[in-house]
């Protein structure tokens, strides 16, 4: 079973990669699909994070088959 | 009715409304007021003179949050219409980016739903602005402008 983690903007170009697919066998919190998938430590407190194109936080429980993404502040309009 | 398009191509805003006006508001005999906002690209930015710049988004989640925050507007401000079109990919200065319209009873509801589908949009729509400057480099806009609050009466 796996998670699909995207990554978008100036983070998917810092990151180098846009897209990662995590194989985990059971849930995870955001914070440790985050470690897992970027390489980095700790999510930056400018990252915003959502689960399944909602708005989520470092908290919240990533389940199998879920689309996680990471991204800069947003700036459309 | 709620319509939300995100566009690849440059449109005329003035020209979506009247074709918007003549295939939906046929008969529309209740709406007694329509707020329109039109944000258009500027060539300047943060003290810069910036050339064009590629609009990013989050294909799926930029049209599901869009629709959310419309779909909030019409339940509060009970709206009888209400349409945002968006661009995404490459945009000109002077080229349109967002069109907000809607339409109710009376002007108030019309004024406050479009203003605050705006700022909503502002900043929670995935949505990513990198700009390209006139000696050809590029940057990522950092962030939008503070919420604009709605001035005290």
């Amino acid at each position: 079973m796996s998670v699909k983690v995207l990554f978008f903007a100036s983070l998917r170009e810092r990151l180098g990669h846009g897209q990662v697919t995590l194989d985990i066998a059971e849930p995870l919190s955001v914070q440790e699909v985050w470690q897992r998938s970027s390489g980095e430590e700790t999510l930056p407190a400018n990252v915003l994070v959502s689960v399944n194109q909602d708005y989520a936080d470092a908290a919240t429980l990533v389940q199998l088959d879920d689309e996680v993404a990471f991204f800069p502040p947003v700036t459309g309009g | 009715m709620i319509q939300i398009e995100l566009r690849a191509t440059p449109f005329d805003p003035w020209q979506y409304l009247a074709d918007w006006q003549a295939q939906q508001h046929q008969g529309n005999t209740h709406s007694g007021a329509a707020a329109v906002f039109v944000g258009t690209m500027r060539d300047f930015n943060e003290g810069d003179d910036v050339t064009r710049m590629y609009l990013e988004h989050y294909p799926g989640m930029t049209e599901r949050q869009l629709d959310k925050i419309v779909a909030d507007a019409v339940r509060t401000w009970k709206l009888d219409d209400a349409l945002v079109v968006h661009r995404v990919g490459e945009i000109e200065p002077a080229q349109p980016i967002v069109l907000v319209a809607v339409w109710s009873a009376h002007r108030g509801e019309a004024f406050d739903a479009c203003r605050h589908i705006m700022e909503v949009l502002k900043h929670t729509a995935p949505f990513w602005k990198k700009e390209t400057l006139p000696d050809g480099s590029v940057r990522w806009v950092d962030g939008n402008t503070p919420l604009q609050r709605q001035p005290l009466a």
